[in-house]
């Protein structure tokens, strides 16, 4: 196992009272996994991976990160991750290439050693010819993978990469996800955070679900998906008046499930909506009702998290502030424990 | 032992970085030259008189609080540096780094020294020709001094830099500390040509008792009881501010 966490707690202190970010987070990643944390801001993501990473100390709980216990051997912990984070991780003044080979010294690399291994990291993160190039002039995807060279720099068994596509555009997005994969193929366990579905999806071999600091679901991306009954289907009437009668219909399918009424519109669940779908239509033009149109969706991660939390996780304003609030004092507030 | 390998390391990060860009040195430096040409000949005809017939020379009184008024300032705001990075993730990223804590301050600092002990040195370069005499020993044990207390300053500028995470509450702080001190430690003027009760009340600032040793070691006297005095005030605040400093540093982190 290259993570084992038990009952990670912690608690922030906020003008409001005590406000516990993560609320008792086990969780196991083993050798060369690539594992999401997904959840909306405020969920306690950064928080545990930043406990993760030694940066702040469990309120309670115990982990083994590494192969070292978090508590009694924390830079053992240190030496054997690398860790991107959210804000970056280079100076805009300095040089690319001096940030990358300094950061490696303080690992203990040899700066010969940190100079080669640095240049061949920019070549496969496909920085070519910006070793020299001040900080601020590169792109934010460049940027971006800038900062993965840095976690990667003395070659950790395990990396965290803490939102690392928030705020790139989608062809910097798709270009980093090839470039996390390829990091996976070299025998690195992974373990990343995001609030984005579509990244959880096409990137991670299994996915947490977190939320108000605590994992809701866990599993491969299309075993969450499976645990969801069903495909939504949604017809749209036009006219709110014709709903109950179409409900009426649905009720009558097997294996229907939360048939909802939302204004002009039915919703509902079924296992292969496509092939129950013919059927259906056929009853309902019988009936002379009158149809304005017809979805089927595969489920997504949100229909997981959604079957999860009872809300979207494209809400993100559904969030508590307070929540949020703490995540961000986790950033100002002043460490009790040393 | 691998914090002082960790030091060398942050230090010639920081060195580096300030050699980039001098024009922040070269600002602070300013400062005190303007005082130098601008302010000095003033005290001229009298300072027979402001240093109670110690000594006729202007510089011997002046230079001593301005390399005392330049270790101070120029290491106060060093924390703006620091929140800087902070932003940038760098501090962020040096702790996930097996590093020593103590060195990922002590490395910033000794910057700090370095650059403050060369911009001394060009500020008593350029008060030469204007007339400025001291004895070497005097003046070498100025600058461990002046060195001492920008490690001091440095240090405490760091430690509130991290704990507020905020230019906007680490200017208004430094700037209520600076003023007093400033006007407390008799940098411009010695206290003793003040009326009694100021002089009562400066005798509480540290500053003041430092910057009266180093006047002191101006003139030569390495063994009077203003320069062990000064020296007593300039450890014992180095103890201080260094113990502070470490101590954020490895608190702030798990």
């Amino acid at each position: 196992m290259m993570i084992e966490a038990r009952g990670l707690v912690r608690t922030f202190k906020t003008k409001r009272g005590p406000v516990q970010a993560v609320q008792g987070v086990d969780l196991d990643v083993a050798d060369g996994e690539i594992v999401g944390f997904l959840g909306p801001n405020g969920a306690g993501k950064t928080t545990t991976m930043r406990m993760l990473a030694t940066l702040i100390k469990p309120t309670s709980g115990t982990a083994t990160v590494a192969g070292c216990d978090l508590a009694r051997d924390p830079v053992g912990v240190r030496r054997g991750i690398g860790y991107v984070p959210q804000s970056g991780s280079t100076l805009p003044e300095a040089i690319a290439g001096d940030e990358v080979v300094d950061h490696a010294r303080l690992y203990g690399v040899p700066k010969t050693k940190a100079i080669a291994d640095g240049q061949r990291l920019f070549d496969e993160l496909d920085l070519p010819g910006l070793w020299r190039r001040q900080c601020k002039t590169l792109s934010g995807g460049q940027r971006r993978r800038l900062d993965i060279v840095m976690g990667l720099i003395h070659d950790p068994k395990l990396i965290f990469l803490d939102e690392p596509t928030t705020g790139l555009d989608p062809q910097a997005r798709a270009n980093l996800w090839e470039h996390i994969r390829g990091l996976r193929d070299r025998g690195a366990t992974i373990f990343l955070t995001t609030h984005y579905l579509d990244e959880a999806d096409a990137l991670c071999d299994r996915i947490l679900v977190i939320d108000h600091g605590k994992i809701v679901a866990s599993g491969a991306p299309e075993a969450l998906k499976q645990q969801v009954s069903g495909d939504g289907v949604r017809l749209d009437l036009g006219d709110a008046s014709r709903a109950p009668a179409v409900a009426a219909i649905v009720e009558q399918l097997d294996g229907a499930v939360a048939i909802e009424t939302d204004g002009t519109a039915v919703n509902f669940r079924i296992p292969r909506g496509g092939s129950v779908l013919p059927g259906l239509l056929r009853t309902i033009d019988a009936q002379g009702i009158e149809l304005e149109g017809v979805e089927v969706h595969r489920p997504t991660l949100d229909d997981v998290f959604l079957t999860m939390t009872g809300r979207s996780l494209r809400d993100e304003h559904t969030t508590p502030a307070e929540t949020q609030e703490a995540e961000k004092q986790d950033d100002k507030q002043k460490e009790t424990v040393s | 032992m691998s914090t002082l390998r960790d030091t060398w390391i942050v230090f010639h990060r920081a060195m580096r970085l300030s050699l980039r860009n001098p024009m922040w040195s070269i600002l602070m430096l300013s400062q005190p030259l303007m005082y130098l040409f601008l302010f000095g000949p003033l005290l001229k005809p009298i300072t027979a008189q402001i240093s109670q017939g110690a000594t006729t020379n202007a510089y011997q009184v002046f230079i001593p609080g301005l390399i005392v008024q330049l270790g101070m300032f120029g290491a106060m705001f060093v924390g703006f540096g620091l929140i800087a990075e902070y932003r940038a993730g760098v501090i962020e990223a040096d702790r996930v780094t097996p590093a020593s804590r103590i060195a990922l301050m002590a490395g910033r600092v000794l910057r700090d020294v370095v650059v403050l002990v060369v911009q001394s040195i060009l500020l008593l370069l350029a008060a030469l020709p204007l007339g400025l005499r001291a004895p070497w020993s005097g003046v070498l044990l100025s600058l461990v001094i002046v060195a001492l207390l920008g490690a001091t300053f440095a240090s405490l500028s760091y430690s509130v830099a991290l704990i507020t995470k905020s230019e906007d509450a680490l200017a208004p702080l430094l700037n209520g500390i600076a003023m007093p001190l400033l006007l407390l430690s008799g940098i411009l003027l010695p206290m003793q040509i003040g009326p009694e009760w100021l002089q009562r009340l400066s005798d509480i600032s540290p500053l003041k008792h430092v910057v009266n040793g180093v006047r002191s070691l101006f003139r030569g006297d390495l063994s009077s009881s203003s320069t062990l005095w000064g020296l007593f005030w300039v450890v014992l605040l180095t103890i201080i501010g260094l113990t502070v400093g470490a101590r954020t540093f490895r608190k702030e982190s798990a």
